[in-house]
């Protein structure tokens, strides 16, 4: 288990996410391809703590990334909430005029 | 060894698992296959020594996909029948970019020289550690997320909202109780 | 026998243990039930198993378009998760697996109990079960912060995750004494996450049993016995944590522990059938704006406490 190995797993839940934030039209799958890169960005910090810098301070990064992520997560589902209730629909291709 | 094992598992589980979000014909499946990936990421944390983080974290991202799946629902509104659905644009671009930086990212991940280990974990209680340092030296820290968790709660409900103060409580903010579709359990 | 041996033979014994809890709290059930009904107490203890024998032998029923699979580990899901809440909780000197944030496992393992529930609601393919699955996950949101914080505060006091040191930093005081407060959250926690009593809106009878709706024969049995082993397994956790685990005069820990879990657990049955119904969306309100700062109060109260004690 060497910091390559568990890095390339990171690379590969990240660009996994990539392509499901590039593609999907949902918006809400959009997060979840947000949440999947997340996820690699989690796996990865903790891999550079666990063998580059393990003291605890080190740590604190892991836990400001949880809590963007829980950040995106909430102000991304109230805009679909807004986008549904005001134009009926959950599609990010019906959503990029800002007006009408 | 045995811990290489188990990590390659627990690696293919995540990555099949965030893959398949986007290939299975159900909004709930893609929602559970988003958190298998999610408990798979926390066990791995847990084989870092990280015992409190990885239990946060499968515990947050539990909750986090069964309130997901509520929205999932509520927009697109299918039932559990499973259907084949591919709702992409630029599919063919969206994966050679997604390819190209995977090449990019674990290209470097593999030839960077990466210094050595730095310290050791030592053997007291990490998650007293942490917790002494998030509250001690490194307040700060504490001190900016907690505006921002703050500010997050009120965006939401503020966004989200379809009645404000004027249609709850009459355009004198006069009535006596609110004007609710449902009313709450305490009449407020 | 050794202790290492014992500690081997505790991993067989855990499941059985809890499973003789579970049956014994759906025995008394079923006796409180046949007792308001007129028949005799006793026909009533023999119910639980005589509707296993009947359930093993049922028929398996399949929805049109159900989502198997996700139905299928939802109804699985609940007896796994009692088993491995389980895992965390001290039975005298043995313990599954004594880890170092044994206290936010349990939590962790009960907010699985939200996803299961939510994918029986789901796979169905019912409305009712689905009604079922949306009313348990609007009571599971209004309760989960009160439990957070009625877990945190044992963990402050002893200062620590551990539950066997949670277990041992109750030696001179039981914390129920001066934590009153947490002991009553998450004893009704307890309730609502096994989706019973009061908070049984998930699985009541105006909903036409709404996730236990479509499911019957060994799927039921499973969703069931699975609501009796979460209670079972937190009653025995609300012992490690505030009714001081073991301890107790003259007789062996393990005694007084099994003891104290049945006691609990015959208080939530007994209790539990005094209330009716409580409805999610009244739930939300009370709990975040009554249960909450109580809780929270709570906790400041134990957290002065151990600072000023040093």
């Amino acid at each position: 288990m060497t910091l390559q190995l568990v890095l390339v797993v990171a690379a590969a839940l990240f660009c996994v996410g990539l392509y499901g934030a590039l593609s999907q039209q949902v918006i809400v799958m959009v997060m979840m391809g947000l949440e999947l890169m997340l996820n690699g960005v989690i796996l990865a910090v903790g891999a550079f703590w666990w063998f580059l810098a393990p003291n605890p301070d080190g740590l604190l990064l892991l836990l400001v990334v949880i809590a963007a992520m829980t950040v995106e997560m909430a102000m991304g589902f109230a805009i679909a909430t807004l986008l549904h209730r005001s134009k009926e629909t959950d599609m990010t291709d019906m959503a990029t005029e800002l007006s009408g | 060894m045995l811990s290489i094992i188990i990590f390659s598992a627990l690696a293919i589980v995540a990555v099949v698992s965030g893959i398949a979000v986007f290939r299975v014909d159900s909004m709930a499946r893609a929602t559970y296959a988003l958190a298998v990936s999610f408990v798979a990421v926390g066990v791995m944390l847990l084989m870092f020594d990280l015992d409190y983080i990885g239990v946060i974290t499968i515990l947050m991202m539990v909750m986090e996909m069964a309130i997901m799946a509520i929205y999932m629902i509520m927009f697109m509104g299918m039932n559990p029948a499973l259907m084949p659905m591919s709702m992409v644009h630029n599919n063919r671009w969206s994966a050679i970019l997604a390819t190209g930086t995977f090449l990019l990212l674990a290209g470097g991940a593999v030839l960077v020289p990466w210094p050595a280990r730095s310290g050791s974990v030592g053997t007291e209680d990490l998650t007293m550690a942490l917790g002494e340092a998030l509250m001690g030296s490194k307040m700060l820290v504490m001190l900016t997320v907690s505006p921002i968790l703050f500010a997050t709660i009120v965006a939401a409900l503020v966004l989200a909202n379809p009645r404000g103060r004027y249609d709850r409580w009459g355009d004198n903010l006069q009535r006596a109780t609110p004007d609710d579709p449902q009313q709450g359990g305490l009449g407020k | 026998m050794t202790g290492e041996g014992m500690n081997q033979a505790w991993v067989l014994l855990a499941p059985v243990l809890l499973g003789a809890i579970a049956l014994a709290g759906a025995a008394l059930n079923g006796a409180l039930a046949a007792r308001a009904e007129g028949r005799p107490a006793l026909s009533g203890s023999a119910r639980p198993m005589l509707e296993v024998v009947r359930l093993m032998r049922q028929r398996r029923r399949v929805t049109v378009a159900a989502d198997r699979l996700l139905w299928r580990i939802g109804g699985m899901a609940l007896l796994v998760i009692a088993l491995l809440k389980t895992a965390v909780i001290p039975f005298g000197p043995w313990i599954l697996a004594d880890i170092p944030v044994g206290l936010v496992w349990f939590n962790a393992m009960d907010v699985m109990v939200w996803a299961a529930i939510w994918l029986m609601g789901w796979g169905a393919n019912s409305a009712h079960a689905l009604a079922g699955g949306y009313r348990f996950l609007a009571q599971a949101a209004s309760y989960e912060l009160p439990l957070m914080f009625a877990l945190v505060t044992p963990a402050v006091a002893a200062q620590s995750l551990r539950v066997s040191e949670i277990v041992d930093a109750q030696q001179s005081l039981w914390f129920v004494v001066w934590m009153p407060v947490a002991f009553l959250v998450f004893c009704a926690s307890v309730l609502a996450f096994s989706a019973w009593g009061p908070f049984a809106t998930a699985a009541s009878g105006d909903i036409a049993g709404g996730i236990l709706t479509e499911v019957s024969g060994v799927d039921r049995l499973l969703i069931l016995a699975g609501r009796y082993a979460l209670l079972a397994t937190g009653a025995a956790f609300a012992v490690a944590l505030f009714l001081g685990g073991g301890a107790g005069p003259l007789l062996p820990e393990w005694f007084w522990t099994l003891v104290k879990t049945l006691a609990v657990l015959a208080v939530f049955i007994v209790v539990s059938r005094r209330f009716s119904g409580v409805r999610p969306d009244r739930l939300a309100e009370v709990a975040w704006v009554i249960g909450l700062p109580i809780m929270l109060l709570q906790t400041l109260v134990v957290s002065i406490i151990v600072a000023v004690r040093g």
